[in-house]
């Protein structure tokens, strides 16, 4: 009986143990490191990341990229995953084929994406061929801002929209059929019926991707990095440069506590504003 | 009956106009999202299978002239032979690692109802909340300390933090999937609770642990900041990409690409039936 009882203590020991030595203390790490300089509590490592000249454009990419990348695909998400809830023939391979992006690297897909926006790539010679143009484009050029805006939002849509259907086509299946047939009764079109049925009831689902999603859009970097190089500063290509290149690790711990802040902040406002209350559970 | 249905014929053919012109649509759509992600693959692995000097020609062909002198170049790059081999080596110490210590965790969740169960899930479901690539900035010098820095031990350790959570969680449903009295049948048997998993249990979870191993490899394998951060000599082919990316040339990226995506695909093939079981359990 003793044994029973430490049982699971023992089992979960090495889990916890591990989260707590590499997730929980580093994090602390990362504090210190951020609010200190040669040993002494100080905001200096914050005031070089917000007055460094870069900064405002860097903030300023991230969240816009966020603010119109994660509506894009949560609407793509709902699409697709409404879609393979209702097909019955070709389900899985269809699924398969939506849900690739998912096990693909960003850097992967960045490059991916370079093969069509590259000066000798395949939209140009698309456009050329088409007569649309004379000669090829530098889309990714200084000059094109707005294009590698674009290429970099098509990139991140392409590549993340997978997580957020497969979790919503997970969450889809748990809305029980009846719900459905009752709206349907009572003669609520397909539109209401989603509208009114199934997004209430996702609730949960839409929760949990969304907060997946976003923090992932924060973290945007191997996408920018292959399409745009330095052209497109993001918080988390800034955190690699400081790091890696300027070698001053007090200013990357205080671009990593900002990513950090950010995302709990997002974390939090969607665990209240999609909050589902207790009793209306499935 | 008959006189019914003859009277309002009309209703029912509308509606299987409206069902028909309905599944056109969805096919449409279907035939659309399919292009929107397969194409883009289609032609990385175009320029892969092209020559150097195609892949910098232009105007661009859309089928590609089966030329292996892109990926012959990429692989007898210095370095490309040993970040693939490091590659693989991270990726398996994640692998080993994050099953090998998620799936007892997943285990002591799914059987049993003790003191402190809560606590335990708050802290695995909170890594979702943290920017986990993040703590390599924090281990770099932690690891310099300890002799870890540059080394594949080094780099799983980080790539397990980012596994572990999926592999407490999906094993936590296959384990919850399988019924107690399966065990309780085995240890009335006379099987201690060791050998009633092992006989039992075990067998009955495999395809499912092997299939969240096999995701734990890719995640490793996909993940670029922390490799890049924590690697120098040793680095992992995503780390080789990134580092390289401002002065290789657009073949040598191209055959990289193509080099992280085949491998990928094909986990990722494997373990598709298991996608919902991973994902479906990210509600609770």
């Amino acid at each position: 009986m003793r044994s029973t009882k430490a049982l699971p203590y023992f089992l979960l020991a090495p889990a916890t143990v591990f989260l707590c030595v590499f997730f929980l203390y580093p994090f602390v790490l990362v504090a210190i490191d951020a609010f200190t300089k040669g040993g002494a509590v100080t905001l200096d490592n914050f005031r070089t990341m917000t007055s460094n000249w870069k900064f405002p454009e860097t903030l300023r990419n991230t969240m816009l990229l966020a603010a119109i990348v994660v509506p894009i695909q949560l609407v793509m998400a709902l699409s697709m995953a409404t879609i393979v809830s209702k097909l019955s023939a070709g389900r899985s391979a269809i699924l398969y084929i939506f849900a690739i992006p998912l096990g693909l690297s960003d850097l992967a897909a960045g490059l991916i994406w370079l093969t069509i926006f590259e000066q000798s790539g395949f939209l140009n010679s698309w456009l050329v061929s088409l007569g649309l143009i004379d000669k090829p484009i530098m889309f990714l050029g200084y000059q094109n801002k707005l294009v590698i805006f674009i290429a970099v939002v098509l990139a991140e849509v392409w590549r993340a929209t997978a997580i957020m259907m497969v979790i919503l086509v997970a969450g889809m299946g748990l809305i029980p059929k009846e719900y459905h047939e009752a709206a349907e009764v009572f003669g609520a079109s397909p539109w209401k019926r989603f509208i009114k049925v199934t997004l209430p009831l996702l609730k949960p689902s839409l929760q949990t991707a969304l907060i997946l999603r976003v923090i992932l859009a924060f973290e945007v970097f191997a996408v920018v990095a292959a399409l745009a190089g330095t052209q497109f500063p993001v918080l988390m290509g800034e955190t690699y440069h400081w790091q890696f290149t300027l070698q001053d690790r007090g200013v990357a711990a205080a671009f990593a506590m900002l990513i950090l802040v950010i995302s709990i902040a997002f974390t939090l406002l969607l665990l209240y504003l999609l909050r589902v209350p207790k009793e209306a559970r499935l | 009956m008959t006189a019914v249905t003859n009277d309002v014929p009309a209703v029912p053919a509308t509606v299987t106009d409206a069902r028909k012109a309905g599944s056109g649509l969805m096919i449409a759509c279907i035939v659309v999202l399919c292009v929107w992600v397969l194409l883009p693959i289609y032609l990385l692995l175009v320029n892969a299978l092209s020559s150097p000097a195609e892949v910098t020609s232009f105007p661009k062909r859309i089928i590609p002239s089966f030329d292996f002198g892109s990926l012959s170049f990429f692989l007898n790059f210095q370095g490309v032979g040993k970040a693939l081999w490091n590659s693989v080596a991270v990726a398996l110490l994640t692998m080993v690692l994050s099953i090998g210590i998620g799936a007892p965790a997943g285990y002591a969740l799914s059987r049993f109802d003790f003191p402190g169960k809560e606590a335990f899930r708050f802290l695995v479901l909170m890594t979702r909340a943290f920017p986990l690539p993040l703590l390599a900035l924090p281990l770099a010098v932690l690891f310099i300390r300890t002799g870890l820095d540059d080394t594949a031990f080094g780099l799983a350790i980080v790539h397990t933090t980012l596994s572990l959570p999926f592999a407490v969680l999906i094993t936590f449903s296959l384990f919850s999937g399988i019924p107690v009295e399966l065990e309780e049948a085995a240890w009335t048997l006379g099987c201690n609770r060791w050998q009633a998993f092992r006989k039992v249990v075990l067998p009955l979870a495999l395809p499912g642990i092997a299939a969240s191993a096999v995701f734990a490899f890719t995640i490793s394998w996909n993940e670029v900041f922390a490799a890049a951060v924590l690697t120098i000599e040793n680095r992992t082919l995503t780390a080789f990409l990134l580092q390289s990316i401002n002065v290789s040339p657009l073949y040598l990226k191209f055959a990289g690409g193509a080099a992280l995506v085949v491998p990928a695909l094909i986990f990722i093939f494997a373990v598709r039936r298991y996608l919902f079981a991973m994902w479906g359990i990210a509600n609770r």
